[in-house]
């Protein structure tokens, strides 16, 4: 057995032995069994269309749920932003990246909500590990990736802008906690809180547009 | 046709035994007072007067009951409080016998180290790098400079003392100028230029600033600067907490960050003791050779779009994005994955994991094959590769090499057979071997690899994945599940506490390694107990292999300079860390 253990047997090589091309090699005859390889996938590229280049931005890739994009904040069915101000994210960021103001929220149970939020995306590595430290679920990924600034302060993302993302269609969720174990009746209640806020929303919306609206009239 | 090195030893005991009989024949050569043996570290460990280190240094590597011929890493250590301050920490490997050693020497600031560039070469830029972050001399060293920071820079970064936030602006003086000490004559002065290729130069992958002493087309002497990718990685993991290093090891060698992740993540698991789950385990053996089959492919992709060949760039991509695909299922980024956890993995594996696999094995070998086809016998490529930039085994363990470049060079020396860790022992594979030492060897090296990876892969996906948790459920180490942190009130503190105060990492050091894409690649850490990284070195694979470069290339043509450092697949990532 201890033979075997001697793989390496030393001395090693002292001189290379490089490769020794045959006849056909130094006759230039695989050439052309290559050029066969290429006239391949020409034809297949041609005939049958299996390219795989995507047509970015018309086409897209598509991505898994768990994409790390931009983040969002999630709300409570009110609208209001669902933070408490813990900082466990601000914490966990190695990047250092997020940086959290806290307030005093009127309602007694909840206590704390961040005045202000802000991400610095430039600095982010979109590592997920403000994800993971969320006790709240307050913070989780789209998988929006996005993301282009003119400057530097652009790139520093606030409050407003971190939960204008949010949206209801699952589809376009990233990276957040998952539960394995979770059944059809947690799913629904979640759908059903996701609808009451986009049911706020809309309605919110509805009233700008016709705040608007007046405001224009009023105008003229 | 590749000879492949036998299975592994069935009894490991006995060298073990036999290396601590050549340690001790060696050691009382000295005088018994200037080593020290250190016990109770991972590894045997050797505190030596730095007066006795050249001797001692040589005898190791030359007796054949020790034979320590592979100089693997080279580290630093600052201790402000103690006398004396530093600790230069050399790692000996024995390919050979596969034992390993550590020599400690303390050393105060004034004292200057001799050194090792005799006995190993790979001393060379090691050395360098310790003079730049600690400002420790180094007697005898021909070309004693900075290596990762530039020339402007001022103090020593990873002296504890130093600002981790303190920056440096390079100004134009400063700019390193190389002097060739060449022998001059009249036809030379009119012959002889020298040119800059790089740092930001299509053909030098990453940042590379070679410095060449052109005759015509020939090389004649070279010098390499490298640093412009260095992003301090090893102060930065000083100043965050241990779970926080992971996303930075990801940007090691980022053409394969999942193995980085379980390198480090390994290491610690090792200082912390912890068990990792079976289900974790086979996930990681998993994908870092997918990993690997996607290094290997960028590797090969790139050296041939060097020489000119563009078509098998887009058929070795291909499986890369495949697997990109893959990845990204399982933790949510293709580049930057940080998908190993201290204990685990990150996320459970995806429900399609078993398919999506097997599918990528139904995709990756024709394109592989194609290229065989297109180069493997194609005379233009083998009148640019053969013979260029060749090294012998011998030579190359000399200067350090390990992985793929190593075996293309007749050293079958692989971590995965001669440390086996993971599942690595438990399945049937090979380690190639190729004799030529050239571009040539190494690009058929990888594509062997690449096939024997996909092999273990097979294997793995038809033994079934393993059930149960993905991640260890010690709630010191591994954030527990968020139901549970929401609905107990012990969940919740531990998730606070861990995020809070990081992992406590009890006090210790350990050296463990993997085999990266580019060799082995190692992890010195060291823990105070404190919550964070005491002192954590990467011994990144291609630092030594770059080291070597001006040695290869020297009397070669320029061209023949590009292809081979495509071929030796220095990531900047890794090599500057």
């Amino acid at each position: 057995m201890s033979a075997q253990r001697t793989a390496l047997e030393t001395p090693y090589p002292s001189s290379p032995r490089p490769y020794r091309p045959g006849l056909a090699e130094r006759l230039y005859l695989p050439l052309f069994s290559g050029l066969l390889v290429t006239l391949r996938h020409f034809l297949k590229n041609v005939f049958r269309g299996t390219t795989y280049t995507i047509q970015y931005p018309e086409e897209r890739r598509d991505y898994s749920h768990r994409f790390r994009g931009h983040h969002i904040l999630t709300s409570r069915p009110d609208g209001s932003v669902r933070c408490v101000a813990c900082f466990l994210c601000a914490q966990a960021c190695p990047a250092e990246c997020i940086h959290i103001e806290a307030g005093e929220h009127p309602d007694v149970n909840v206590e704390k909500y961040p005045l202000v939020y802000e991400i610095d995306m430039l600095r982010c590595v979109f590592c997920g590990y403000c994800v993971d430290a969320c006790p709240e679920e307050a913070i989780i990924m789209s998988n929006n990736y996005d993301m282009a600034y003119f400057t530097r302060e652009q790139s520093v993302v606030g409050k407003a802008d971190l939960m204008k993302p949010f949206t209801f269609d699952e589809n376009l969720l990233g990276y957040r906690p998952r539960y394995p174990e979770e059944d059809e009746k947690r799913a629904r209640m979640r759908r059903q809180a996701f609808s009451l806020v986009e049911a706020a929303r809309q309605a919110k919306e509805r009233e700008e547009l016709a705040a608007a609206r007046t405001a224009g009239g009023a105008l003229q | 046709m590749p000879t492949l090195a036998p299975p592994p030893p069935e009894t490991p005991e006995a060298p073990a035994a036999a290396a601590t009989d050549g340690l001790a024949a060696v050691r009382a050569r000295f005088p018994a007072e200037s080593i020290t043996p250190q016990q109770g570290l991972d590894q045997p460990t050797w505190i030596v007067e730095r007066e006795i280190l050249a001797d001692l240094a040589r005898q190791l590597r030359d007796d054949p009951a020790t034979k320590f011929d592979l100089l693997l890493d080279v580290a630093g250590v600052d201790f402000p409080d103690r006398e004396p301050r530093f600790d230069a920490v050399y790692h000996l490997c024995s390919l050979s016998r596969g034992a390993r050693l550590r020599l400690k020497v303390p050393l105060a600031e004034d004292q200057p180290l001799p050194s090792l560039i005799p006995v190993w070469k790979a001393a060379n830029w090691f050395e360098r790098e310790l003079y730049d972050m600690f400002g420790l001399q180094v007697s005898g060293h021909p070309n004693l400079r900075r290596l990762l920071c530039h020339e402007g820079f001022q103090g020593h970064a990873l002296r504890k003392d130093y600002d981790p936030a303190r920056r440096w602006i390079l100004t134009e003086d400063k700019i390193y100028q190389p002097k060739f000490d060449l022998p001059q004559t009249a036809d030379d002065l009119f012959e002889r230029m020298i040119v800059n290729i790089g740092p930001s130069h299509p053909a030098m992958h990453g940042t590379f600033r070679l410095m060449a002493v052109l005759d015509g087309e020939t090389i004649v002497a070279s010098d390499v600067e490298i640093g412009y990718l260095h992003r301090c990685f090893e102060k930065m993991a000083e100043t965050h907490n241990w779970q926080q290093v992971i996303p930075y090891t990801d940007r090691l060698n980022y053409c394969s960050s999942f193995i980085n992740n379980v390198g480090y993540c390994r290491t610690v698991e090792k200082l912390l003791q912890v068990e990792v789950p079976p289900r974790a385990v086979w996930a990681r053996t998993i994908l870092s050779e997918f990993s690997r089959i996607m290094d290997h492919c960028v590797c090969n992709g790139s050296t041939l779009v060097d020489s000119g060949g563009l078509t098998n760039f887009w058929y070795m991509f291909q499986p890369r994005e495949e697997i990109y695909g893959l990845l990204e299922s399982c933790c949510g980024a293709r580049l930057t994955v940080s998908y190993g956890r201290i204990g685990g993995l990150a996320q459970d594996l995806p429900p399609d994991f078993m398919e999506r696999s097997r599918r990528l094995l139904e995709i990756i070998p024709p394109f592989i094959d194609d290229v065989e086809k297109l180069v493997d016998k194609n005379r233009i490529w083998i009148d640019r590769s053969v013979g260029v930039a060749a090294i012998a085994g011998d030579e190359a363990v000399n200067w350090g090499w390990t992985g793929p470049c190593l075996r293309a060079s007749g050293v079958p020396y692989d971590v995965r057979r001669a440390h086996p860790y993971d599942l690595y022992d438990t399945v049937d594979w090979e380690v190639p071997v190729l004799y030529g030492g050239d571009v040539y060897d190494r690009y058929r090296i990888r594509m062997l690899e690449i096939r024997q990876s996909l092999s273990i892969i097979r294997q793995l996906l038809d033994r079934g994945m393993p059930e149960g948790p993905y991640i260890t459920d010690d709630p010191h180490v591994a954030l527990p599940p968020k139901e549970a942190c929401y609905n107990q009130m012990e969940a919740m503190i531990y998730h606070f506490k861990l995020i809070m105060d990081g992992i406590q990492v009890p006090e210790g050091e350990t050296y463990s390694m993997v085999e990266g894409a580019n060799g082995e690649l190692g992890f010195y850490a060291i823990s105070d107990g404190s919550g964070r990284p005491y002192r954590l070195k990467c011994r990144p694979p291609c630092f030594p292999i770059f080291s070597t470069f001006s040695r290869l290339i020297d009397g070669g043509s320029v061209s023949d300079a590009i292809v081979s450092l495509g071929g030796l697949n220095i990531i900047a990532g890794e090599l500057e860390r």
